[in-house]
Formats: C-alpha cells, structure tokens, sequence
C-alpha cells in the first residue's frame, strides 16, 4: 500500500534533489508538512490505540485487525497513515506485514549523511578546478621567473 | 581522476569529511582563504545554491558572513562566524554562529608529495545539538518538534 504523502514524495525525489537549504542550514528551516503528518496520525483514537499496541509488542496486521475489530483494508489504511507519518515501520516477511513502532531515526541518519557528503563532494569538485588553474599559473609564473 | 569525499560520523559529536587533491597544500589553502576563489566552489551550482555575498576576512579573530540563495526557499540563507586559527597552509578553525548549537569546524591540509589530503572535522557542543541538526534535515525530521513528539509517544504508550 502506497499513500502518496509529503515524506514519501521526499523519498522518491534523488538524494541529491532533496532540501540542500537543510542540510546547509538545518536549524533554520524545517518540514511542517511531516510533523503535520504526525498529528494527524494522533488524532485518531484506533490509531493511537495501535501505537499503544505497538509499543508493547510487534504485531501484524492481521492481528491489529482482530484486536480492533477491523477489516484488514481497513487496518492496512490506518497503519499506512502511521508509516507515513513516520511513527511505525512495516516489514513484509512472506505473507506477513509486521508492524512496529519507530521513527526512523538510523535511515534518517544515513540519509542526512549521504546528502552532506554529496554537498562537499560536489563543493570539492569545483575545487579541483581552482587547484588545477592555480597549479597552472604556478607553473606560468615559474617559467616566467626563470626567464 | 576523481578522489572520493568520505563523510563519517566519528562520535556522539563529531562529522569528519576527508578528500585529497591533486595539489600543493599552499593552493589548497589559498582557494579556502581568498573570498573570490572560495565564492566559486562554495555553493556548488547542482545544489541550486548560489551567492549573494561573501565577506570572509581569514586570519586569527576575523569574521565571516557568507548570503546564498536558494531556489527552494525565499528567504536567503545566511551563514556566519569567527576564524579562531588561521595557520597558513595547514589549518583553519571557525566557529558557526547562525545556531546556538553550531560546530566548530576544523580543516587541515596535510601535503603527501604531489597530493593533499583534506580533512575537515565539525564538532558539535553536544550529542543533542549533532541529532537536532540531522533529524531537522532529514527528509522526515523535525529537530526539537520531533523531540516533543518523541515524548509524546512514549506517553501514549505507557498510558
């Protein structure tokens, strides 16, 4: 299942393409529409009964659907709004869904990293060229003097 | 050819970027301290980032204030501090001072033959600051609303 929402759109644009103003200057700007997200998960009470769920063991979804009285379709929506918010992870093992409670936290952290290292790795190829063209003047300049 | 850029998280604190370059470190070190060298590979133009101005006076206690655009946002960005050490072609330390929780960075230039290997090491007041910066940047993240929401949930749960 597949909600298009504000954060899965970010994890669809390249890595390169994603918010360099955030990575440049982290603290000054942040995304509204992913903690919008995160409220509007909370704001339902089946939803933040499954994250109290969730918080005491892993389950699937089928399971969540018994436990609430649900149809399945309607458990895998409730659970889709909560992944995209961020606030549970799912994991697909055969015919099975887990859902468990996260944030994210160590894929944000490779992510942020992946894009700051593009950051300065795009900076450091423009300053290679600096070198280069300065190494040739050197050299020019070199000539010159034993001229 | 190409040397790769290597960004490692080294502790609870620490960012470390490494690159080596196929040059003296004396160059090196001229294209990080003269403003009209460091304006052209500063912000790179595939990050749709460009400069509006870029005042950098680089010796020991001097300032900096670097402007960009960004196509992203209306605002412009702004980006400023202090040199604490400017050693001439082997170190430069600088102080980021548009947060209250900036690093303070560190390059070093260190000549191998032919070649100079780079290393940049951004050290943040506390593990937190290090966490708020990458969470805000992330694709999902939201620094101290985050935090806030982090507590919340736990509330949630144990309820």
């Amino acid at each position: 299942m597949k909600v298009a929402g504000p954060m899965q759109l970010a994890l669809d644009l390249p890595l390169h393409a994603a918010d360099p103003c955030y990575i440049l200057n982290p603290m000054v700007q942040f995304q509204r529409a992913h903690l919008d997200a995160s409220f509007a998960a909370l704001s339902d009470a089946t939803r933040r009964g499954i994250l109290e769920r969730l918080g005491r063991a892993d389950a699937s979804i089928t399971d969540l659907a018994e436990k609430f009285h649900m149809t399945l379709t309607g458990m895998k929506k409730h659970v889709g709004v909560l992944e995209q918010a961020g606030l549970v992870t799912t994991e697909k093992v055969g015919r099975v869904r887990t859902c468990k409670l996260g944030l994210r936290r160590l894929e944000e952290e490779a992510a942020w990293i992946e894009r700051y290292r593009q950051l300065w790795d795009a900076r450091f190829d423009e300053l290679d060229k600096i070198v280069e063209s300065l190494k040739r003047e050197e050299r020019v300049d070199g000539r010159k003097k034993r001229k | 050819m190409k040397n790769p850029t290597t960004v490692e998280r080294k502790s609870e604190r620490e960012l470390v970027v490494t690159r080596t370059f196929h040059g003296p470190a004396h160059i090196v070190f001229e294209a990080w301290t003269k403003p009209e060298l460091l304006k052209r590979w500063w912000a790179p133009k595939s990050f749709g980032i460009s400069f509006i101005s870029c005042e950098a006076d680089v010796r020991t206690g001097g300032t900096y204030r670097f402007v960009f655009s960004h196509a992203a946002s209306e605002q412009p960005m702004a980006f400023f501090g202090r040199y604490i050490e400017v050693t001439p072609h082997s170190r430069i330390v600088w102080t980021n001072e548009e947060s209250a929780d900036g690093a303070v960075s560190t390059v070093t230039f260190e000549e191998k033959g032919d070649k100079t290997l780079l290393v940049l090491h951004e050290l943040y007041p506390s593990k937190q600051a290090l966490d708020d910066a990458i969470a805000s940047g992330s694709t999902s993240g939201a620094g101290e609303q985050f935090e806030q929401l982090d507590t919340l949930l736990v509330t949630l749960v144990r309820s």
